[in-house]
């Protein structure tokens, strides 16, 4: 593993790694798109996991729900068709969402419930849209789980505007126009990119970001995902689409080969060299020469200084389960790290193609090892690798977490690089702190009288 | 098909786990898909685990439906068993395993020619048992398989402990309280002069199950793991058991008089009345505070209680029979096991809800209003909503359900926790009084919020409301409004308020 590579090593292991359900996509899709429900369609295994692992969430009323399979649907005794339509018709009664997303697991795989079959048919039946996302753990990891419903809401897209969205957006215009200050901006700003951004962010981050393309005279077209269903961007054949995040390789596929968009493979605007390489990307595509990038981009770095002092010369280690791993470790090796593994649940080199450059690009000039990648980890393999290495951090699960502590070792929950807001410039700061607090609390600990809190000798094996 | 919110209840597989990794020693394998791994986080969040949880997942992927596990499971098995050399290893169906319909029976006897430990497959269909039902059976074939291999071997040991002994069955990692309880139960036995042999599964090592006859009885403190368990003891060794669950201070004298009564059968004739005497009066607080001023206060309180089998039961006693609190109803969402908490609680209330659907005990919560609410977090959260305070006494919960300072709920420590849960959970009685003889903090538009229907307060009306204490406030409230309503008034007066008040009492 310690063997210097000058180019990126690729291995895959035996697949036996613990990650979250991709079912677990609901929790922040239901949030982002605010007039969805989501209805897995499982069972209990299903439920448990998501109502532990949303934990205080599930309090709040979401707009998720189980349609929990029992033995009579398993022995197909009941009929699928009428079961879904009397669950989807309660929902429907309850919370009148515009879209109901139907999130197949590994029971109605294993069925073959006919899922997508029955979805148009209901959907003629009720009166609400009803897409299919099979987000289930035999075929994917974790994040994968949004990349299914995006390639899904993908095809819902309108093609072009149709008369009723027009005439919509000439009312919206109207309005718009009777504000002053409104339109003097609109009309020096109103050519749009023809580009569509696919990410589910938080609105704070996709504000951000939209704002830092503007800032380079991009307008674009919208989000894949939209705030609300009913508002899905317009894709046309040869639009562009770029995406933010490195795990949506089946939506990206989709778009290009279902609606002939053109991708715009450009690393992921994670850590502000990535926010760099990504808007520069965007820009020579568009034949914009960009400005104040490099600027920008220092001085973030310099205001950053305080906590790459910490992480500097430190080595890391990526378990793998979330699919970020790969620009998470590009972006700690510009801060000074060392990666000594990243592991990763799945990886596309195509749609990862510029983001894997960007990493190797990376390594020769911070003139540091090149970490190897370690596809479909075995976690039992890692952690013996991890007790010869002995990194400063190690990135991974919860299941993992809290043992790796007791032994001495900093680790980082790999689930917060999700949930927490880590692209653009702006949030450089706050992905810094997610990775310097143990390191941190560390150097707390050691620096007074306090005792080892763990039970075992550092020396004790993993 | 059914429309799922949120469960009480784990799936089995949860239940064989628990079971598993509460042994020492002993590895559990999934048969599951990427993600079903959850329970590894909530083993390592939940209970600050050291350890790495000892349960990892033959995954189930594609390859697998389309050709079958074939060799996998096997080799996954061996495996393990030469990493971490476990005595057993469980393999665990789930609910993905349920339908696959694989031969898991036919591996564990391959993956056994090639390893050294012992290999069982959890008997627990996912369609047919919960988590609690799946832990209790996955005990009791653990424990048959050992004595089975014992007698088969020649190594079981028959002779009873010179002194009386007990086993204690049924502490299980993820427990509500349970790693707590056990200390009271160890201390409580040894206040009794009785012998731990052996704490099942907790910790326990499998070849020491060969250790389990020597016991004189067995305890089992929690209705819903481990009751299976005592009864094939009993009837295939003849051990005796108690399986009654030593919470409050009725119950806990109650249990030892029956260890008592089962000693004196087995030839030791004990006494324990002067202990449990000195216990209620000087260890526990539990006694005096029901005869002290504060406790008079919860006197006919109303409260609600909902949760498992045996917290369930327990607390609804102890709020109706130590501190004369009104239980308005008591519910469970083990369904399966509705009998025996019926015959349990009969007494205490005319109304037994059994329900696994939050949102029915969400509407009969709101409907009956009570002062108080002693149930999950669920109930919890229902409270919240409701502005009603509530202690947690069962499962499901959350990470500070698992408290790092000693908190029994079992033993005569555990009657003091519990009366210190009950009284902080009931607004505290002398600041009910001062708040509403100083007015308050809330009178102001009283009456105008949450009203029945258009019935309008007075300005004067609304000012007497706001002079009744609060705890009756709304019942008060509701009754006036109804009244208004039947005898077809637009406004409320004061006047209307007291001919409500006389209707009702005549």
């Amino acid at each position: 593993m310690t063997e210097v590579a000058t180019r990126l090593t690729f291995e895959c292991e035996t697949g036996n790694y613990h990650t979250f359900c991709p079912i677990s996509c609901v929790s922040w899709l239901y949030q982002k798109i605010e007039d969805s429900f989501f209805l897995v369609i499982g069972t209990k295994t299903c439920g448990y996991f998501l109502q532990n692992a949303m934990s205080v969430m599930i309090f709040a009323e979401p707009r998720y729900a189980m349609a929990e399979l029992e033995e009579a649907d398993i022995s197909a005794q009941l009929n699928d068709y009428q079961e879904l339509k009397k669950i989807c018709l309660q929902i429907k009664e309850d919370r009148q969402p515009e879209v109901i997303f139907w999130i197949g697991t590994c029971t109605t795989e294993i069925i073959k419930m006919d899922l997508e079959g029955m979805a148009p048919k209901l959907e003629a039946e009720i009166g609400t849209s009803i897409v299919v996302a099979r987000a289930n753990g035999l075929d994917y990891a974790f994040t994968q789980g949004e990349d299914t419903v995006l390639a899904s809401i993908a095809q819902r897209c309108p093609r072009k505007e149709t008369n009723y969205l027009a005439n919509k957006k000439q009312s919206l215009a109207k309005d718009f126009f009777e504000n002053k200050s409104y339109r003097n901006q609109y009309i020096s700003n109103n050519s749009f990119m023809p580009l569509v951004i696919f990410g589910s962010l938080p609105n704070t981050v996709t504000n951000q970001l939209q704002l830092e393309l503007e800032n380079q005279g991009i307008r674009i077209k919208g989000w894949l995902p939209t705030q609300n269903y009913s508002n899905l961007p317009i894709i046309e054949e040869r639009s562009y689409v770029v995406g933010v995040n490195p795990f949506l390789s089946r939506t990206a596929a989709t778009l290009m080969r279902r609606r002939k968009a053109k991708l715009i493979g450009a690393p992921f605007p994670i850590g502000p060299d990535g926010t760099r390489a990504w808007i520069e990307k965007i820009c020579s595509v568009f034949s914009i020469k960009p400005h104040g990038l490099v600027d920008k981009e220092e001085v973030i770095w310099r205001n950053a200084e305080h906590y790459l002092k910490i992480l500097r010369g430190k080595s890391v280690f990526f378990m793998g389960d979330n699919l970020l791993e790969v620009s998470l470790a590009r972006f700690l090796i510009r801060c000074g790290m060392i990666v000594y593994e990243i592991g990763i649940p799945y990886m596309d080199k195509r749609y990862q193609a510029a983001e894997l450059n960007l990493l190797q690009k990376t390594c020769q000039e911070m003139n540091t090892i090149i970490p190897c990648i370690v596809e479909k980890p075995d976690n039992y393999n890692q952690l013996e690798r991890i007790n010869e290495l002995k990194p400063d951090l190690v990135i991974t699960g919860m299941a993992h977490a809290n043992p790796l502590e007791a032994r001495g070792i900093n680790t980082k929950w790999s689930v917060e690089f999700t949930f927490s807001q880590i692209h653009g410039f702006t949030n450089t700061l706050d992905l810094l702190k997610l990775v310097t607090k143990p390191l941190l609390r560390n150097n707390i600990f050691n620096s007074s009288e306090a005792v080892l809190y763990t039970s075992k000798s550092i020396n004790t094996k993993l | 098909m059914k429309l799922a919110y949120w469960m009480y209840l784990g799936p089995a597989h949860i239940g064989t786990l628990r079971i598993a990794s509460s042994f020492n020693n002993v590895h559990a394998i999934m048969h599951a898909p990427l993600g079903d791994d959850y329970f590894n986080v909530m083993r390592s969040m939940l209970e600050r685990d050291r350890e790495f949880t000892p349960v990892t997942a033959s995954i189930v992927d594609r390859h697998v439906l389309a050709r079958g596990s074939q060799q996998k499971v096997v080799n996954n098995i061996v495996k393990k068993d030469k990493e971490k050399k476990p005595d057993l290893v469980v393999l665990t169906p789930t609910c993905t395993s349920s339908i696959l319909q694989e031969d898991l029976q036919n591996f564990v006897y391959r993956a056994s020619l090639e390893s050294d430990a012992d290999i069982l497959l959890a008997d627990v269909n996912h369609y047919r048992v919960n988590e609690l039902q799946a832990s209790d059976r996955t005990l009791e074939q653990i424990v048959k398989f050992y004595l089975s291999k014992g007698h088969k071997q020649d190594s079981l040991s028959y002779i009873k402990t010179i002194q009386p002994s007990v086993n204690i069955i049924g502490i299980v990692g993820l427990g509500f309280h349970s790693h707590h309880d056990l200390s009271e139960l160890k201390r409580l036995f040894s206040d009794l002069n009785i012998q731990i042999n052996l704490v099942i599964p907790d910790n326990a090592s499998v070849d020491d199950l060969n250790k389990i006859p020597q016991a004189w009885f067995n305890c089992v403190p929690y209705r819903e793991v481990g009751i299976r368990t005592a009864a094939y003891l009993h009837k295939d060794f003849g051990m005796p058991f108690t399986d009654i669950t030593p919470m409050g201070l009725t119950k806990i004298s109650t249990f030892i008089r029956e260890v008592e009564n089962i000693l004196g059968k087995l030839g030791k004739i004990v006494d324990y009345t002067s202990y449990i005497d000195t216990q209620t009066r000087f260890v526990s607080q539990a006694a005096w505070f029901s005869r002290s001023v504060d406790c008079q206060n919860l006197t006919k309180k109303k409260a609600v209680v909902f949760g498992d089998l045996t917290h369930t039961a327990s607390m609804a006693r102890i709020l109706h029979s130590e501190m004369g609190v009104d239980v308005a109803w008591i519910g469970t969402y083990c369904k399966y096991d509705t009998d025996w908490f019926k015959k349990e609680v009969s007494d205490i209330s005319d109304q037994v809800v059994i329900s696994d659907d939050h949102i029915v005990i969400a509407k009969l919560i709101k409907s009956t209003d009570p002062a108080v609410i002693f149930g999950t977090q669920m109930e919890r959260h229902i409270g919240k909503k409701l502005n009603i305070p509530c202690g947690v006494i069962s499962s499901p919960v959350h990470i500070q359900n698992f408290p790092l300072s000693y908190r029994p709920f079992l033993g005569y420590e555990g009657t003091n926790q519990i009366a210190d849960l009950v009284y902080n959970s009931f607004t505290l009685g002398m600041e009910d009084h001062l708040l509403d003889l100083f007015g308050g903090h809330d009178i102001t538009n009283l009456a105008q919020t949450n009203s029945l229907s258009t019935v309008k307060w007075s300005t004067e009306a609304s000012l007497e409301l706001a002079k009744i204490p609060s705890f009756v406030r709304k019942t008060v409230k509701k009754n006036t409004e109804s009244f208004a309503i039947e005898q077809s008034l637009d406004v409320i007066t004061v006047k209307t308020m007291y001919s409500a008040k006389e209707k009702l009492q005549s």
